[in-house]
């Protein structure tokens, strides 16, 4: 009955690293084709309200980003913690949101502009105040397709 | 550099430039899906004209305020948030064909054929300047909760499916019938900052 015989250990026995780059290159495959890259850094503290019916955004190209929120620890001595509204890399006032949305319709293709969305990216506890204003300066900009950035969750917090 | 026997290069190191790779892409892309709510905001009226108040009849009308301490009344009465999504759906269905809710009208719908549906319901939500974003949301939120969940038994009622699985004439008839009309006043500064 020698074909069950108990294999004896003989020092220590390494586990072969051959597959190992495989591995990684499975695991960086993965993250390549699902993720998109960063492209502005956000400077405001953005935690978003939580919301039951939301809906996925299509087409990120045609989509431009308002974040507003109270800025990060780092640019608190700079700019106080008042709600602040962040347009690409930089702190903006609301003035500078019909510039911006002028801008962004430039760079997209004529034909597509009337998809072209607004998403508003605020944090849960900012005062609607600024938020009405950034809303006023976008109707008078005429970009009027817009969306509040929520996460999804299945009950009402 | 000295050619290996049989004239293969060492594999080791390859795993180190995978990783060093995996780790780039992981500092520098982004994995959020960006989801929300879509609303369509209304355009400015032209300059030199005043936003023309609209004569609406009072029960047509579900009025919702937010104050700046996020408490909330509906049609006159204080009200919790987890009672506005039943509310909102009650104003809308007008099921018992009340006094104080919206009047219907008989409408030609394709599918449907001649069916009462609310003549020119709003729901108009007014929020103060201090009310925060999180609050405004879940109202916002509720509301579509109201509509979504009418049109989901209707579809289901009528075609034996959920709304967003319909087609897209079947759920033109049924967004007809249930039309989701929030209007915005402008906020009013009654809380302070």
């Amino acid at each position: 009955m020698s074909k069950f015989k108990r294999k004896i250990k003989v020092g220590s026995q390494e586990i072969s690293t051959a597959s190992l780059p495989d591995i990684v290159f499975m695991l960086l495959f993965f993250f390549m084709v699902t993720t998109v890259m960063r492209e502005t850094t956000v400077k405001v503290a953005q935690k978003m309200p939580g919301a039951t019916e939301v809906k996925k955004l299509e087409k990120k190209s045609l989509v431009s980003y308002i974040y507003i929120g109270k800025p990060r620890q780092t640019f608190q001595s700079m700019y106080g913690t008042e709600p602040r509204i962040q347009l690409n890399d930089a702190f903006a006032k609301v003035e500078d949101i019909r510039d911006y949305i002028v801008s962004e319709r430039e760079k997209v293709d004529e034909n597509e502009r009337p998809f072209m969305t607004t998403s508003l990216k605020v944090d849960q506890y900012t005062k609607m105040g600024v938020v009405v204003d950034v809303k006023q300066e976008l109707r008078k900009a005429s970009a009027l397709k817009i969306n509040y950035s929520t996460r999804k969750v299945t009950e009402l917090e | 550099m000295p050619r290996r026997p049989g004239g293969t290069y060492s594999a080791a190191s390859m795993a180190d430039i995978a990783f060093l790779l995996l780790i780039f892409f992981l500092v520098a892309t982004t994995m959020d899906v960006d989801s929300g709510l879509s609303r369509k905001l209304p355009p400015m009226p032209p300059p030199g004209q005043q936003d023309a108040p609209n004569e609406i009849k009072e029960r047509n009308i579900f009025v919702v305020l937010i104050n700046a301490n996020d408490q909330l009344m509906v049609e006159n009465k204080p009200m919790d948030i987890y009672s506005l999504r039943a509310e909102a759906k009650e104003f809308l269905a007008n099921p018992s064909n009340k006094e104080n809710l919206p009047e219907k009208i008989l409408k030609d719908i394709p599918y449907f054929g001649q069916i009462a549906v609310n003549k020119n319901a709003v729901i108009s939500l007014q929020n103060d300047r201090g009310t925060s974003y999180g609050m405004y949301i879940k109202v916002q939120n509720e509301l579509a909760a109201a509509v979504n969940e009418l049109r989901n038994d209707l579809a289901q009622q009528k075609f034996g499916k959920k709304y967003d699985d319909l087609k897209k004439e079947q759920a033109d008839a049924i967004a007809d019938i249930y039309p989701q009309i929030i209007s915005e006043a402008e906020p009013k500064n009654i809380g302070g900052k």
